[in-house]
């Protein structure tokens, strides 16, 4: 069912809750089960905890614009009481979830029946006091804070401040600031339209802040370019402080490279060092402090140039990766097609190819790894580009912040992968 | 680039030019392939083409007035939510926003129209 597909996936900061948004605008958010002793094999095992409809599909009558509910990010706030709240969007409306544990139950209420039912009020000859008793636990899910009608264009990315108070939200052209109390206005803080629509060269397709510096985020282009920006230095950023590119050998370009330069996703390194950018064939990884190129770039599936043509006409060659890092920063993940996800060991300088789909993963099996076979002989496990199925996207991933624990989005399916204890 | 560890292929290039060279001329021979089947294909490679399709996405046309004369005229009438034809979307028949085909803006123009037999 097409509404299945999932859109996004996000851990919190602990990594006991997992959340998922999908296209049909439904939001799921799995629990990592505590050690139990009686149950040692559940451990790390991730359970749903609550579903909630976040978004519903609009029609805008005005510009004739159809909105579509599904979710394009998740993303969590830091925990500050028992409860959990989460940021989902669509294209044009972010929500403040709040996701909070219900497990004792008021009885004995003087004006009412314990079905709720209102007693006759010259029924009641003696006053008692309510008594809470304990309940099956219910999680329940509420809208907090609606945060709408400030983007033209299609939201593609928010971002939760360091400062715990702020989030931006970016879409094609634009980037506003708000304050999560504050559902009324927002600043626009970056405004890359032009006069003339027709001069319209490029377009924001990521943004994010910096993990601890609240004044600085970035925003990646169709260009392949990243700026980072200080919002210290005014108030509208449109203005750089930094501008990342790496030079392009003019002797290559082709019709696809700037389509294939596009970047679809950027990531912050945990330690705020480093960020990673995700284009069609590679994923760089950048020291913030050297603008002139990449300090690591890693092929995901190079195998793919000579298959531009194909990809164009299937759309596929639009499809917008994403990749995270790991929580030690030592190691980076991204999806591909034919349902394989990439990562790779910085340190080591190793890479592997994995599979997510039900043929391949037994619940605590090992996953073997896939290899791609270019040309040539193949091997007998070895896949041939042309045999890798392009409807099998793995677009979504994420790496728990502090275990080796991954969640893999293939398309509708879900799948968590942990470290195997020795 | 980072080193992959795979078992040597014995047809592999080894030298790093050589390899940016392989990796060029198959992005240019699928560069000709795509000009060989869309000669009016834009002139300026990943212009403004591709950006005005992505921000006109969700684009459905969808004439309010239509809506409500025929929302009006069916007063009494029991209000169809979608007719037999899903194609009628004037007249008689009150369309709906669900009822709309989405318009999609295509970038690569028919082969009919390029007048190329594959």
């Amino acid at each position: 069912m097409a509404a299945d597909i999932i859109s996004t996936v996000e851990f919190n900061y602990s990594g006991d809750l997992l959340a998922t948004g999908d296209k049909g605008g439904r939001v799921v958010i799995f629990q990592r089960e505590q050690e139990n002793k009686s149950r040692p094999h559940s451990r790390g095992e991730y359970n749903v905890y609550s579903t909630f409809q976040s978004h519903e599909p609009e029609f805008d009558y005005l510009k004739s614009l159809e909105i579509e509910e599904k979710i394009n990010k998740i993303r969590w706030l830091p925990q500050q009481n028992a409860a959990h709240f989460l940021l989902s969007t669509n294209d044009k409306t972010i929500k403040l979830w709040k996701i909070s544990e219900r497990d004792k139950r008021a009885e004995g209420y003087n004006l009412k029946d314990e079905d709720g039912r209102l007693r006759d009020p010259f029924r009641i000859t003696a006053l008692r006091v309510p008594i809470l008793k304990p309940m099956d636990l219910m999680v329940e899910a509420s809208p907090r804070r609606i945060f709408a009608n400030a983007h033209t264009y299609h939201i593609n990315s928010i971002s939760v401040n360091s400062d715990h108070e702020t989030y931006l939200s970016a879409d094609d052209l634009r980037i506003n600031l708000w304050h999560l109390e504050i559902t009324d206005r927002s600043f626009n803080i970056v405004d890359i339209k032009p006069a003339n629509m027709e001069e319209l060269t490029e377009v924001i397709t990521a943004a994010e802040f910096h993990p601890h510096q609240c004044n600085v985020f970035v925003y990646s282009s169709s260009k392949g370019t990243i700026r980072l920006c200080d919002m210290r230095s005014s108030a509208l950023c449109d203005r750089h402080s930094k501008f990342f590119e790496e030079p392009e050998d003019p002797s290559s370009r082709s019709f696809f490279s700037e389509i294939i330069s596009s970047i679809s996703d950027v990531k912050f390194s945990h330690s705020g060092r480093y960020m990673m950018t995700r284009d069609y064939l590679s994923v760089k990884v950048w020291d913030l402090n050297m603008e002139s190129r990449p300090v690591e770039t890693h092929q995901v599936h190079e195998y793919l140039r000579s298959k531009l043509c194909s990809l164009y006409e299937n759309d596929c060659i639009f499809d917008k990766f994403e990749c995270c890092w790991n929580g030690s920063d030592s190691a980076i993940m991204t999806g591909s097609y034919n349902n394989f996800f990439r990562m790779f060991d910085r340190d080591t300088r190793r890479d592997v190819t994995l599979e997510a789909s039900r043929e391949s993963s037994k619940p605590r099996a090992s996953l073997k790894p896939r290899k791609v076979c270019t040309g040539g002989k193949r091997r007998k496990d070895e896949i041939s580009v042309d045999s890798l199925d392009f409807n099998k996207k793995i677009l979504h991933t994420a790496w728990h912040p502090v275990d080796n624990v991954i969640a893999v989005a293939a398309t509708n399916n879900l799948y968590i992968f942990q470290d195997k204890i020795n | 680039m980072s080193q992959k560890q795979e078992e040597e292929n014995p047809a592999e290039e080894t030298g790093e030019e050589k390899q940016e060279k392989e990796g060029i001329l198959p992005e240019r021979a699928e560069e000709a392939k795509l000009k060989a089947k869309y000669p009016s294909l834009g002139q300026k490679p990943g212009g403004s083409d591709f950006l005005m399709k992505r921000l006109q996405k969700g684009q459905k046309y969808f004439d309010s007035g239509d809506y409500n004369m025929a929302k009006a005229k069916m007063k009494n009438k029991q209000l169809p939510s979608a007719g037999p034809d899903k194609n009628l979307v004037t007249g008689d028949h009150i369309p709906t926003p669900q009822d709309l085909p989405q318009r999609k803006s295509s970038l690569v123009t028919s082969k009919l129209a390029g007048g190329q037999v594959e």
